[in-house]
């Protein structure tokens, strides 16, 4: 489903030496619409995110010439504040943490799923301008305020338990994206490790059972292979 | 080089050479200082006597006369062990004494002098050394009174003998002890290189000698042996990770590559290609999670822990209870969380994920039948109403923390238990469910991580798995893995 051209377009710099992986990153980028420069070492890399206006950069860890954590690191030093996402094949929770501290936003070991990458620097893109920081969040006539904590749709409100409440302000925030269910298992509950069940799925129907049941419309949706989205049936 | 040479390059004989030198000089010293003030006391003995001598007579002579005088000295100069005499007229003639000889002019001089001289009686005999004094009497004669020198000499002589053969002994002695010393050191030292070598050619079995009397090499040795031991260890543990790998990734890369052919001589249309595609795509995920799976195994197996920081298991028990709840309730199950507040310092996450693997069996083999499952895979399990309760324990057993999940599935009988927690074990029971056969393996290396282990218990019925961790494991922890460092947030 390629994202509305004048609305979601986002321009992206892939850093990545392999020319493989890269070539496929920016084909894939480009299949869904979106704008993607590439850049193979990370003197380049450097050079071009602070020439060009980017929306994010995609960084590999290992790069030559510079590595990708001093690339983010200078550009931050010099107030770039465009969002990085960080691929390394270095997966341990303290690389992601050495990678987050070196001013990385997000964080995806290698092998990833592409559909994981797309919804990860969406969230990214739409964190650079967004007005996520909205007290209510409103998606159709499901309203979320995080102040009072009510969550009402219609006339009728709902009454969650704290991590549901939360689940739902993650999706809200980023109403209209796909969210993964790593993201989920990070964001909502802050676990790095990945479930071997379907743990994430039986919170989501249980959400999806207090919020969408016996309406006309449903608002959280199943994206298969990627993970949910809550959103307007029309946009 | 050489075996002496070797053998001078020790610290142990360097070491004996400067204090070898050390005490020579010290030895040295003290004798000199010894000999000097022997020489200044009977200097100083002489003086008096001759002094007292000098007094005497003069008084004498002052009393009687030369002749009184002579006859004084002839008398004195006949005793054993006497003193030197000598009276001459103011014309130089010897009139009275024992000294036969005197270097010439000296008796024009007065006052104290050492001088050479021959006794009367000796006349054949070489000079002596002697300390006089010459005096004037009142009727021009000139007195001489003195003593011989020789005693001063040979208690010299004596000293410097002493001196010598002192400082000979400390040399050959020092020398020896020094290349006994040098020689043991070396001989253990070229036993632990020998050693050392051996290891770096690749025999990670050998250990270094150690002796029994406890000093620092022993202690070094012992230190080295314990490294050598984690090392081995360690380098084991890789080869069997590899192994392992090697193996298990090659029976699903091989399915995936038979389908994917498969699928190329099969496929009729699009649909076909997009299944066989989609399967392909699965299975690579799995392939991906157990690979990670395997490395995180590792990595916590090796001790790399990661930042270490101080939780409490209660939260983690509680988070995970939280995290699993509906999906126990989906099963037809029930989760509860019993925890007492219990510190812990070690890595928060991975405890989380090892109860995440613990909680996910007790979920995956403690559910009842469904009506549509096959009968032969759980055998035990009827299809009953009544939820069937998995109980996360969170107790102080001592100065353990004891992290436990129990349910009330068919449980690993006893004989299976060790078994169970090794790589890619998959019992008879749970071919039928889906899994890496990791789980318990991973759960086992974050409880090793943290020097603790995992308990395989009977609940009769059903399992319990517990994490045991000794209470504060994690300062010896911290250490042996990584800095400690704190989360961000």
């Amino acid at each position: 489903m390629p994202p509305d051209e004048t609305d979601n377009q986002m321009r992206l710099l892939i850093i990545e030496d392999d020319r493989e992986s890269a070539d496929y990153l920016a084909k894939a980028f480009r299949e869904v619409g979106h704008i993607a420069d590439l850049a193979g070492d990370g003197e380049e890399g450097l050079s071009m995110a602070e020439g060009g206006d980017y929306d994010v950069l995609v960084i590999d860890r290992m790069l030559p010439k510079r590595d990708g954590l001093s690339v983010i690191g200078t550009l931050r030093g010099k107030g770039n504040r465009t969002p990085a996402l960080i691929l390394s094949a270095l997966g341990q929770v303290d690389d992601r943490i050495k990678g987050l501290r070196a001013g990385g936003d997000d964080y995806l070991p290698k092998p990833y799923a592409f559909a994981e990458l797309l919804a990860r620097v969406e969230v990214l893109s739409r964190r650079q301008g967004g007005p996520a920081e909205e007290t209510v969040y409103r998606v159709g006539d499901l309203e979320l305020d995080r102040l009072s904590h009510r969550v009402t749709r219609g006339k009728e409100e709902f009454v969650l338990q704290p991590r549901e409440f939360r689940l739902l302000e993650y999706l809200m925030k980023h109403a209209g994206q796909v969210v993964t269910r790593t993201m989920l298992l990070e964001n909502v509950w802050d676990y790095h490790f990945d479930p071997q069940t379907n743990v994430i799925d039986v919170h989501i129907s249980r959400l999806r059972a207090k919020i969408d049941k016996g309406f006309d419309r449903p608002l959280l949706h199943t994206i298969r292979g990627a993970g949910y989205m809550i959103r307007d049936g029309i946009r | 080089m050489t075996a002496f040479g070797k053998l001078i390059r020790t610290t142990a004989f360097r070491l004996t050479l400067v204090y070898l030198l050390l005490f020579a000089l010290f030895a040295a010293s003290m004798l000199g200082f010894f000999a000097w003030n022997t020489r200044r006391m009977i200097t100083e003995q002489i003086t008096t006597t001759v002094n007292a001598d000098i007094s005497d007579l003069t008084a004498l002579f002052d009393r009687r006369g030369v002749r009184g005088l002579l006859y004084a000295i002839e008398n004195r100069a006949l005793r054993p062990d006497a003193n030197l005499y000598l009276v001459v007229t103011p014309s130089g003639q010897a009139v009275a004494g024992n000294v036969g000889a005197l270097p010439r002019g000296l008796m024009a001089t007065t006052g104290w002098v050492e001088t050479i001289y021959q006794r009367l009686e000796e006349q054949d005999r070489g000079p002596h050394n002697a300390l006089v004094r010459i005096s004037v009497l009142s009727n021009g004669f000139r007195l001489l009174v003195g003593r011989d020198l020789e005693e001063r000499r040979r208690i010299f002589g004596i000293v410097a003998r002493a001196a010598q053969w002192s400082i000979l002994v400390v040399v050959v002695l020092g020398l020896a002890g020094g290349v006994f010393v040098g020689r043991r050191v070396l001989r253990r030292i070229d036993a632990m290189t020998g050693t050392t070598r051996r290891i770096m050619e690749g025999d990670l079995s050998e250990r270094l000698p150690v002796g029994r009397s406890g000093d620092e090499l022993d202690r070094l040795a012992d230190n080295l042996n314990l490294m050598l031991e984690r090392i081995e260890a360690l380098m084991a543990g890789l080869k069997e990770v590899s192994d392992n790998i090697a193996h298990d990734l090659k029976t699903p890369l091989t399915r995936l590559r038979n389908r994917a052919e498969d699928a190329l001589a099969t496929s009729r249309d699009e649909a076909d290609y997009r299944a066989a595609l989609e399967r392909t795509i699965e299975e690579s995920d799995a392939l991906i999670r157990t690979f990670n799976a395997l490395l995180m195994i590792a990595r916590a197996e090796s001790g790399q822990g990661g930042a270490a920081e101080d939780f409490d298991v209660a939260d983690v028990a509680g988070g995970i209870h939280e995290l699993y709840e509906p999906l126990a309730e989906d099963n037809g199950l029930t989760l509860h969380v019993e925890a007492v507040p219990a510190r812990l310092r070690g890595n928060r996450e991975l405890v989380s994920q090892a109860l995440a693997n613990l909680v996910e069996n007790a979920i995956k083999y403690g559910k009842p039948a469904a009506p549509d499952a096959d009968p032969d895979a759980t055998p035990d399990a009827k299809p009953d109403a009544t939820p069937r309760p998995i109980l996360i324990e969170v107790r102080r057993d001592g100065d353990h923390v004891l992290l436990g999940v129990t349910d009330h599935g068919p449980g690993i009988p006893e004989a299976d238990r060790k078994r169970a927690t090794e790589r890619f074990v998959r019992l008879e029971a749970s071919r039928t469910q889906p899994g890496s056969g990791l789980g318990l393996s991973l759960a086992q290396a974050v409880a090793k991580l943290h020097r603790g282990e995992l308990r395989l218990e009977d609940a009769a019925p059903g399992l319990r798995a517990t994490l045991a961790f000794p209470a504060l494991s994690g300062e010896g922890w911290a250490e042996r893995s990584m800095q400690p460092e704190t989360h961000p947030a």
